[in-house]
């Protein structure tokens, strides 16, 4: 096994699983705290790769049009949590899950008539265009390691605004016991609207970020969006640190099995069925780790609530 | 007042729809429409797919996210039957159900063990891991699927739609008649009552568990049965069969038309396939109005469009168990 073959795939792991932390921190405290399983947060994130790639080719600036992507999904998080979500709070998760799927369904084609049915190209900055080389001869993608440094700069403000600040304090109040977060005089509708808002510019921020890597498309959204609740489910829920390991657990194995397992098979078995295994494998992989987190720790890693 | 657990249809309605049913076929042909013909059969197919669905989550209070997992696996019993020679559907179509049924016993074995969001995500966990395990078989079409050379043989000419659709209807007729009885059996008792209230059917001294699983393995043998009908159907098994959205999308069927009402299965999958199909007819964007439909329905019948025909209040079903 070639070594640098073995950084450059860890590497990608690590960049995949912080951009699924952005996805599952919003996705874990919504859920932690307001009681609601929003299955439209995939929608929010294929938002925010739309604007992005929207203001990127009006304005000509990468960095203007995420900051904008990452305002205006922020808003439409506002707008959506006052308008829909807000009445779904007292209601049982089934009519959550058929509300939120019906929000999928309209945020899909939505964007379907908004954008066309073509995916869109959002092209790195030019700044970011050349690879680096990290080690004699080993050459790396200078946007994913720029991803790789956002990602931790976001995952280390998240931590200092959850543990460090009144706001955070209130949120985390409301993950262990809403009732008695509310009865000390939180205004928690507040909460709720700015937390919406907040874990909708984290979805915002990840499809703008991945939106040079993976195209931008309609349904770009459902395929991250299961990956994003299993992290959620294996970290615990309402836990962003347990949101934080489980996306980088699940980041890692996903994208070094998916390169490793074909080519450790190959040396087991005749190449022909290593080739149709591998890929299945991999894929199945990750759903065993949560089968298997969620059979001895039955409410995830970290749970939030005592 | 009558109990809460005790669930009925209306004679009448169920006669005069039957009669409605059984009449439709000749109907569409002499109108020059026999292509409803087969739509109809789907809409039937579905039906009882989501009815199985709602025995699991609607009486049983297992709220499954999983359950394409065994509609797949019935379809693909029946399509592997097929591409090895055994056509005989009263060979395959109980292979099919037997297949899942076994399924529905090792997931459930394992997936029981976990509650509310945790259980969701396990049983979704399993449905992907049969998702990708048929990906796999590529002697078996692999990514795209086995197409069926024929439809399974039954001593009926099954090849003219209106054949295959007087089947379906005596399928469907006997799997909502089987759901009605269980649920108004004492089985079907004792497992309203875990879901209302385990810990205490717990403390009285039922073994909850083994309740629960023999539930959730009824309801995945009824699926596998709806497995095998998609494939005739379709005449093409493909592993978007199991696919996370076609969970979803059972389970939207479900929450639609009622969770815990007999007809919610029934209901919810004709609503949810007929809007489909009208609004297609329309605009291309008639997944913008089928949401807002759907949306509008959870703001203003909460309890799904069963509901509108009973007064009675049901008791609260997933919240406590969704905790």
């Amino acid at each position: 096994m070639d070594i640098t073959l073995l950084i450059e795939h860890s590497l990608n792991g690590l960049q995949f699983g912080l951009m699924l932390f952005l996805l599952a921190a919003g996705l874990t405290l919504v859920f932690g705290i307001m009681d609601l399983i929003n299955l439209a947060h995939g929608s929010l994130y294929m938002a925010g790769a739309y604007f992005a790639a929207t203001f990127n080719a009006l304005t000509g600036s990468f960095w203007i049009g995420m900051l904008l992507a990452v305002a205006a999904t922020a808003l439409l998080g506002a707008v959506l949590e006052l308008g829909v979500m807000r009445r779904l709070y007292g209601r049982d998760h089934l009519s959550q899950v058929l509300a939120t799927f019906a929000l999928i369904f309209i945020f899909n084609e939505g964007a379907r008539m908004l954008w066309g049915a073509q995916p869109l190209t959002l092209n790195a900055p030019p700044q970011l265009a050349q690879p680096v080389e990290l080690m004699p001869d080993f050459f790396y993608s200078s946007y994913r390691l720029f991803i790789i440094g956002a990602g931790i700069a976001v995952a280390a403000l998240l931590y200092l605004v959850v543990v460090k600040t009144r706001i955070g304090m209130m949120v985390r109040a409301g993950a262990s016991n809403r009732e008695m977060a509310i009865a000390m005089g939180v205004n928690i509708k507040l909460v709720f609207t700015l937390l919406f808002a907040f874990g909708a510019a984290l979805c915002a921020l990840a499809g703008s970020l991945l939106g040079p890597i993976l195209a931008v498309q309609v349904g770009m959204g459902e395929s991250i969006l299961i990956l994003a609740f299993v992290v959620v489910v294996i970290g615990g829920i309402g836990s962003v640190r347990g949101a934080l390991v489980g996306a980088l657990l699940v980041g890692i194995v996903d994208t070094l099995s998916r390169t490793l397992l074909p080519v450790t098979l190959r040396l087991l078995m005749p190449s022909d069925i290593a080739s149709t295994l591998g890929p299945a494998l991999a894929s199945i992989l990750i759903y065993v780790l949560m089968a298997a987190v969620l059979f001895y720790k039955p409410q995830g890693l970290f749970p939030a609530r005592g | 007042m009558q109990s809460n657990l005790h669930h009925r249809f209306s004679t009448i309605a169920v006669i005069v729809l039957l009669a409605l049913l059984a009449v439709f076929p000749p109907a569409a042909s002499a109108l020059d429409q026999e292509f409803y013909i087969g739509v109809a059969s789907r809409l039937m197919i579905f039906a009882i797919a989501a009815t199985s669905l709602n025995l699991v989550i609607g009486f049983g209070g297992m709220v499954s996210l999983g359950h394409a997992a065994f509609f797949g696996t019935g379809a693909y019993t029946v399509g592997i039957l097929m591409q090895h020679g055994i056509v005989s559907a009263w060979l395959s179509w109980p292979a099919a159900i037997a297949v899942s049924a076994l399924l529905a016993a090792v997931i459930g074995l394992i997936s029981l063990r976990t509650r509310g969001m945790y259980f969701i995500m396990i049983t979704l966990a399993f449905a992907q891991m049969v998702y990708y395990l048929f990906i796999s078989l590529r002697a078996y079409g692999g990514d795209d699927g086995l197409s069926l050379p024929a439809r399974s043989t039954i001593g009926l000419d099954l090849a003219s739609d209106s054949a295959f659709y007087y089947v379906v209807l005596a399928l469907l007729s006997v799997s909502v008649l089987m759901v009605y009885r269980l649920v108004n059996s004492r089985f079907g008792r004792v497992v309203q009552a875990i879901r209302e209230n385990e810990t205490r059917m717990e403390a009285i001294g039922y073994p909850v568990f083994r309740y629960k699983l023999v539930c959730f393995i009824a309801g995945g043998a009824m699926a596998g049965l709806a497995g095998a009908l998609i494939a005739n159907q379709n005449m093409l098994v493909s592993p978007n069969l199991i696919h996370w959205t076609q969970s979803g999308t059972l389970m939207v069927m479900v929450i639609l038309g009622g969770v815990g009402y007999l007809a919610g299965g029934v209901l919810g999958a004709v609503a949810m396939l007929l809007l489909e199909e009208i609004l297609s007819g329309y605009t291309i964007h008639w997944q913008l109005g089928l949401g807002l439909i759907l949306l509008a329905v959870v703001m203003l019948l909460p309890n799904g469009l069963a509901s509108l025909f009973h007064r009675r209040r049901r008791a609260d079903v997933s919240r406590e168990d969704a905790k």
